[in-house]
């Protein structure tokens, strides 16, 4: 077991330096580990929080109450969301699609909430932009390769979120605007994409195919090896000439960019190792949102990056504690028994209570399962509500629920 | 009798979450019945599949997965764009060794994410593929085949693989084979079904993608409402329930005669619990039946799967594709 997957609560601020989790004996038989989100977020330590998990759990919400509770309880913040649905975004502000943070309307208290949706397309451009000459820059934007890299969801989302992060996170260090950025993070295949695409992209750019098709382009002809030619005819037989001269000249036009993508990505990882960084993993109580999130917390255990919490969405409320499912469901059943349509009413309430109490067990068991093998996770439920969340007074609701644990 | 007798490929798609393996795998079993086959694939390499079924992880390779009634049988592959790449060099071009060196310098790793449309091409090319093999009889060796495909956010782009790939290859052999797959499709043979679940973003999610297909001139099949509740009330309890005109108290001496006034809780705070639980649940119906309103405002033909409070096993898959083969759409 790795133990720098999390510290004993209360020394949060030790992260990195603490010795590990004592007593593991004593955390197997118990619960797991209440999450205290409020102390998380009223850290001043707490820089960045990454929000994690696989799609439809409800990240993007859980991002957004967690900026909105940290704002008003007197941080200054920005959150950095992905793909926020529609009426979520308008309550955001974030009709306006420019890629720079605007103020949130409507959040209270002595802290400051900023929101911004990212835009892939023009967060990659700055980057062109930021790092060729102008002429240069033009060349790339308009190759066709660029458009497509730039404008599909494998992988470049996720690099630009990272890319996006680590500027505003520059942004903070210069003019201490925030001190606090929270990310949510894209819907991606699996939820490791994130963690993975910055370093997928840069090994590609750099890497041995790329020198190789610069090599001509370079200078003489010796680096011309057996193996390019046979690579290069089978291209163009597949692919044809003119697929791979554009190749080719995407790739001669961002040489200069390419020696920095690997430099990028290593230090969006210090970045996401920094002693003030937090992720909460996001799940729903369903089998494949938990087995994403056991992945996630072993894979950030394994690259030292520091977890905070495992936040549950829609979990079945425990309406009545006191009358199991089947004890319920006997209850109803005996009542049509024994009273006809007298007690129709009760009886109907108390098959609902079976359902509740038979969905509430189902998830119990699956969280049961998660904590079993991560006993040392902090842990929060958030209790399902009847609508979806699209204001921010939903949003503080959540925020209670998050912090009442 | 289905509602897609011409349909032999069958795309199913829905929001991150919605359950669209479980419906693609209970539409795969539905429709093997009666000596069907069928093949299930998936493209995005999360081995639902194989999680599904409780199975092995797939490899590339069509492997028997479950029979249906009626001597019918599912098969499974889990398709990767490299290996897709790989078997298509090797059968179009006889490029054994070439396609291997490729492989070696990182081209097939680097070609498949620079320009995602390639990637794209690869994976409904072997779809494509499997659609039309036939036997040595002249026959479809699949009667059906089912994708579980990329989620509805991604559905358009990945279905419209020759825009995708317009940008980048003008002519040339992947042109080619992009237009042929476009080909079949928008053709009548293929449904694009969407999962949704009674909430507001996967209903948003679906009419978007409704919009999106129709607009790239993709067949749009049926909507599949996932987990729809059911409820145990009568009328005139949940009008009560609704209208907060039950009162809590009335409830006590049901409870006493069905023998629950012998907890550690009292009789009129359980009556309590029971009646804000159903409250919630009266709540959520309403809000479900909004947005059933909404997915029957998409006027496509909709098929509801039940929620299934124990999980999905393989009995419930079963299950599932009677209800499908019920409403017709298997």
């Amino acid at each position: 077991m790795n133990a720098r997957r999390r510290e004993p609560a209360g020394q949060r601020r030790s992260r990195g330096h603490s010795s590990p989790p004592r007593g593991s004996a004593s955390t197997r038989s118990t619960a797991p580990v209440p999450f205290d989100v409020d102390q998380l977020i009223d850290d001043p330590g707490t820089r960045i929080i990454v929000c994690c998990g696989s799609g439809g759990v409800g990240k993007t919400t859980t991002a957004a109450a967690l900026g909105l509770r940290a704002a008003e309880r007197g941080r200054s913040v920005v959150v950095l969301t992905i793909d926020p649905a529609r009426r979520l975004a308008q309550a955001l502000g974030l009709d306006e699609l420019d890629n720079i943070p605007r103020p949130v309307a409507g959040s209270d208290g002595a802290g400051r909430l900023d929101a911004m949706m990212l835009d892939m397309k023009r967060t990659f451009d700055e980057v062109v932009e930021g790092h060729a000459n102008p002429v240069k820059a033009q060349q790339i934007l308009e190759n066709p390769f660029y458009v497509a890299l730039s404008s599909s969801f494998a992988g470049t989302q996720e690099y630009m979120a990272m890319e996006k992060l680590g500027q505003l996170h520059a942004q903070t260090e210069a003019e201490a605007s925030w001190d606090l950025i929270i990310v949510d993070t894209p819907p991606s295949r699996s939820a490791l994409d994130f963690l993975d695409a910055p370093e997928h992209l840069a090994s590609l750019l750099d890497g041995r195919f790329v020198r190789m098709l610069l090599a001509p382009a370079r200078g003489p002809a010796r680096l011309l090896s057996v193996g390019l030619g046979v690579v290069t005819s089978a291209l163009n037989k597949v692919l044809g000439a003119q697929v791979l001269t554009d190749m080719q000249t995407f790739i001669a036009a961002c040489d200069t960019l390419f020696g920095g993508f690997r430099q990028r990505a290593e230090a969006t990882y210090a970045l996401l190792q920094a002693s003030g960084t937090a992720f909460v993993v996001v799940a729903t109580p369903e089998p494949d949102a938990l087995r994403e999130a056991t992945y996630f917390v072993e894979r950030l255990g394994s690259e030292h990056m520091p977890l905070a919490g495992l936040v549950v969405n829609r979990v079945q409320a425990e309406a009545v504690p006191a009358v199991s499912a089947s004890a319920a469901e006997r209850a109803a059943q005996q009542l049509v028994d024994q009273t006809g349509e007298e007690h129709e009413a009760a009886a109907g309430l108390l098959l609902i209570q079976a359902e509740r109490a038979r969905q509430r067990q189902r998830q119990d068991r699956l969280r049961k399962g998660f904590a079993g093998a991560h006993p040392e996770v902090p842990t929060v439920g958030v209790v399902a509500l009847a609508g979806d969340v699209h204001d921010l007074d939903g949003l503080r609701q959540v925020g209670d629920l998050l912090a009442a644990g | 009798m289905s509602d897609w007798p011409r349909v032999r490929l069958h795309v199913v798609t829905g929001k991150g979450g919605t359950g669209k393996t479980t419906v693609a795998a209970a539409l795969a079993l539905g429709l093997a019945r009666g000596g069907r086959q069928v093949l299930l694939c998936e493209v995005e390499g999360r081995q639902g599949i194989a999680r599904l079924f409780d199975v092995e992880p797939l490899p590339y390779e069509e492997r028997l997965l479950a029979v249906a009634p009626g001597g019918g049988e599912v098969r499974a592959l889990a398709i990767d764009a490299e290996a897709a790449l790989l078997e298509y060099l090797d059968m179009y071009y006889r490029l054994g060794r070439a396609g291997r060196a490729l492989d070696r310098f990182g081209v097939i790793d680097f070609a498949t994410t620079i320009a995602p449309g390639v990637r794209d091409v690869l994976l409904s090319g072997k779809v494509f593929e499997a659609y039309r093999r036939r036997a040595r009889d002249g026959h479809p060796v699949y009667d059906h085949v089912v994708l579980d495909a990329p989620p509805t956010g991604r559905i358009p782009r990945f279905l419209n693989v020759n825009a995708e790939v317009a940008g980048i290859a003008k002519v040339g052999p992947i042109r080619k084979q992009a237009d042929s797959i476009m080909q079949v499709l928008q053709s009548r043979g293929t449904a694009v079904h969407l999962v949704t679940l009674l909430e507001d973003m996967p209903v948003q999610e679906t009419a978007d993608a409704i919009g999106e297909l129709t607009a790239a001139e993709l067949p749009v099949g049926g909507v599949v409402v996932n987990q729809a509740r059911s409820t145990p009330l009568t009328a005139t309890t949940r009008k009560a329930v609704a209208a907060g005109t039950m009162n809590a108290d009335e409830l006590v001496p049901a409870l006493e005669q069905a023998g629950l006034d012998r907890l550690d809780t009292s009789t009129s705070t359980v009556a309590q619990q029971l009646l804000s639980g159903a409250t919630d649940h009266v709540h959520r119906l309403d809000l479900e039946e909004r947005l059933m309103d909404e997915v029957d405002g998409l006027e496509r033909p909709v098929y509801r799967l039940p929620q299934l409070g124990e999980g999905i096993d393989l009995a419930a898959l079963y299950e599932l594709a009677d209800a499908l083969c019920e409403q017709g759409m298997a």
